[in-house]
């Protein structure tokens, strides 16, 4: 408090962070847009290829199939987002610090045969049944903590060898049936399958994030204005919250025409929100970003790098055990197939797709969420189009090393124009 | 050599006091009978030879070394420096040769990282408010405190690096090569820095290998030699003798060419 009385009572005639003349300052929507267009040059690309990406995505496949773009639809493709892109969520956390988990895929299979066979063949209530689930998922993540912490192996090799061990335990676990079916009228497979929000609730939720903006912006520019620090406009906030709640307000009505917004793409979006949270303004989040940019420069600031490994490690495989399970109650099956095939790579090239960097030190919970809307517009359409699962594949490959060049050449770019 | 005694009698009680300071690795004695002694406002320049034991003393002082043997007293008092949290608790800031930053945070970041205030919600704005005005003491000339590290100069890093070593507040800051990567107009820069950080009451320890710097700012120069003291100067004391005293010998190229100008001289 200090420090501000004694700012304030010297009151410089511009504000603290202006008073630089070499710096081009940006002000007002025409200052916002320059801003934007810098800023996309230096490799800083922001939202904009997902942004392209879904125009480009819709509009072939909508022309391919009408139906592409039909509400219900778009409803099963949130169904479809929601479990992988738990997993993906997990897969940010351990792309933030440049490590790399491959076998999510594995731990989610192992988490959703685990459940079935806990739950359905040995008759444990369905709490207990899930946290068994996500416990062994902390377990997952521990051991490879463990295994790079104390013995210095690489996340990726340790990981390349989980995916087999694990998928093998899964296997185990599911014995000669191969398949565990679970029972359509309990709570979870009907949240996983046919759960929709009442279409009042979805529209007010769908008001808070532009009510949020404006109130939490409002309070940033006042304490701004008090510090004597510059502050954006009332304008630019209200015209940021308006543009906000039309986009959300737009989808949700669309989607009402349909089913709804189902309650498990709502349950991704608050764990997105609380995860965006937890990076951007927490101590924990700070030392994440830290430790991705500079291990060695956390370190002397005296922040407990194993500690932040551990917990990235533990996050991702939790994800995935979660994930796993919810994949299960959307098929109401666990099965030898659920967490093979695509899904670790969905997970990883949703993160990187949305904006996380392979590389660590940058990334957002919400470039999940982005990201893979993407993968799965992708994958719907595919599905749509009755191609068979050799050309998706391809196709799906094709988009994830699209994804890394567009990521290596952002970073060469933000390199050469000095932003990191 | 000869107004030393006045100068420090006047500067009174020493920050930092260091007596008969050895270091031994295995067979090798790194530093023997180390003297020292560092005041407030002061800036004492270390110089030495490489293998010297600068770097070893800085970090026995950073708390990343402990001595062999030997006293360190701060602010008259007995301590221990068991580890580099007790350097900082006490109040000794370091900043290394490779400054520790992180490039893809900004600048308000890398100044607070590890020492955030409210884990659970960061407080931007008054984060904000305390990088500039440190920076501010500073008259550092960062153009923004939300642009990442890496897009600023070599310079413009110091002075992040500066600023950071600062805000615990340190009693004594020591700079290992501050200027090693420097151009000149950003060594300028930070020379200015390091004289406004003594004027701000702080002890000042800089290592450096340019002795144009170390005279451009160092109240007193210390210089080390085979891990032994080999004498303390003042900026008005000429290269020749600085040299000789850095070398151990007094027969080098300086001196040669001391004595065909002093020859020369005499002649005219």
């Amino acid at each position: 408090m200090s420090q501000l009385d004694q700012v304030k009572s010297e009151t410089p005639p511009q504000a603290l962070d202006r008073s630089d003349v070499r710096v081009r300052h940006d002000e007002g929507i025409r200052g916002t847009v320059r801003a934007f267009i810098d800023r996309v040059r230096s490799g800083d690309l922001g939202m904009l290829p997902v942004a392209v990406g879904l125009v480009v995505i819709s509009a072939v496949f909508t022309a391919l199939n009408p139906v592409y773009l039909a509400p219900n639809n778009l409803v099963n493709l949130l169904f479809d987002c929601a479990t992988v892109g738990i997993i993906s969520l997990g897969i940010v956390c351990v792309l933030m610090l440049g490590e790399i988990d491959l076998s999510v895929g594995s731990t989610s299979g192992l988490a959703s045969a685990l459940f079935g066979s806990l739950w359905v063949t040995q008759g444990w209530p369905l709490g207990f049944a899930l946290i068994a689930a996500l416990v062994a998922g902390v377990v997952i993540g521990s051991l490879y903590a463990l295994l790079y912490n104390r013995l210095g192996m690489p996340s990726f090799v340790a990981t390349l060898a989980g995916l087999l061990a694990l998928l093998g335990l899964q296997l185990y676990i599911l014995g000669n049936a191969g398949s565990i079916n679970l029972p359509y009228q309990s709570p979870l497979v009907m949240f996983g399958q046919i759960l929709m929000m009442p279409k009042w609730l979805s529209h007010a939720l769908g008001v808070l994030p532009g009510i949020f903006t404006i109130l939490v912006g409002m309070r940033v520019i006042r304490r701004r204005r008090e510090a004597n620090l510059s502050a954006g406009g009332m304008a630019g906030l209200l015209f940021k919250a308006a543009v906000l709640t039309a986009v959300i307000e737009g989808v949700v009505y669309y989607l009402n025409l349909g089913r709804g917004v189902p309650w498990m793409f709502g349950l991704f979006v608050a764990l997105v929100i609380i995860m965006d949270y937890a990076f951007t303004r927490t101590k924990w989040g700070r030392s994440m970003q830290a430790v991705g940019g500079n291990k060695e420069a956390a370190r002397r600031a005296g922040i407990n790098v194993r500690r932040i490994y551990a917990s990235a490690f533990i996050l991702c495989s939790s994800f995935a055990a979660l994930g796993g399970v919810l994949a299960a109650s959307r098929l109401a099956s666990s099965s030898q197939q659920a967490g093979t095939g695509d899904v670790n790579l969905n997970a990883i090239a949703a993160a990187v797709i949305g904006g996380t960097s392979l590389f660590g030190g940058r990334g957002s919970a919400y470039s999940a969420l982005l990201g893979i809307i993407v993968i799965q517009a992708i994958a719907n359409g595919l599905t749509l189009l009755n191609l068979s699962s050799s050309l998706r594949y391809m196709i799906t490959g094709a988009v994830l090393a699209i994804a890394v060049i567009v990521d290596s050449l952002a970073r060469r770019s933000r390199a050469s124009h000095g932003r990191a | 050599m000869s107004d030393l005694p006045d100068y420090t009698q006047r500067l009174g009680e020493p920050v930092l006091s260091l007596r008969g300071i050895s270091k031994n690795f295995g067979a090798v004695s790194a530093l023997t009978d180390i003297e020292l002694d560092v005041h407030a406002g002061e800036v004492v320049a270390l110089v030495g030879d490489n293998g010297a034991g600068k770097s070893t003393l800085v970090k026995i002082l950073a708390g990343v070394h402990q001595p062999s043997s030997g006293v360190i007293r701060f602010n008259g008092q007995e301590v221990a420096l068991g580890s580099p949290a007790d350097a900082l608790n006490l109040g000794i800031a370091t900043v290394f040769q490779d400054l520790a930053l992180c490039e893809n945070l900004d600048v308000v970041a890398n100044i607070y990282l590890g020492r955030e205030q409210e884990p659970w919600r960061l407080d931007e704005v008054a984060m904000e408010v305390r990088a500039w005005t440190l920076l501010n003491e500073l008259s550092a000339r960062i153009p923004s405190v939300r642009e990442p590290v890496a897009s600023l100069s070599g310079g413009q890093r110091q002075t992040v690096a500066i600023a950071r070593s600062l805000l615990l507040e340190p009693k004594l800051i020591m700079l290992d090569e501050p200027t090693a990567a420097l151009g000149v107009a950003q060594t300028a820069e930070v020379l200015n820095l390091i004289e406004r950080v003594r004027a701000r009451g702080l002890g000042v320890i800089m290592i450096s290998h340019n002795m144009e710097d170390v005279r451009a700012v160092a109240d007193r120069i210390v210089v080390l030699r085979l891990g032994r003291n080999s004498g303390v100067f003042t900026p008005e004391d000429s290269n020749h003798e600085l040299v000789a005293a850095i070398t151990g010998a007094s027969e080098n190229a300086v001196s040669r060419r001391m004595n065909r100008k002093q020859a020369s001289e005499a002649m005219q």
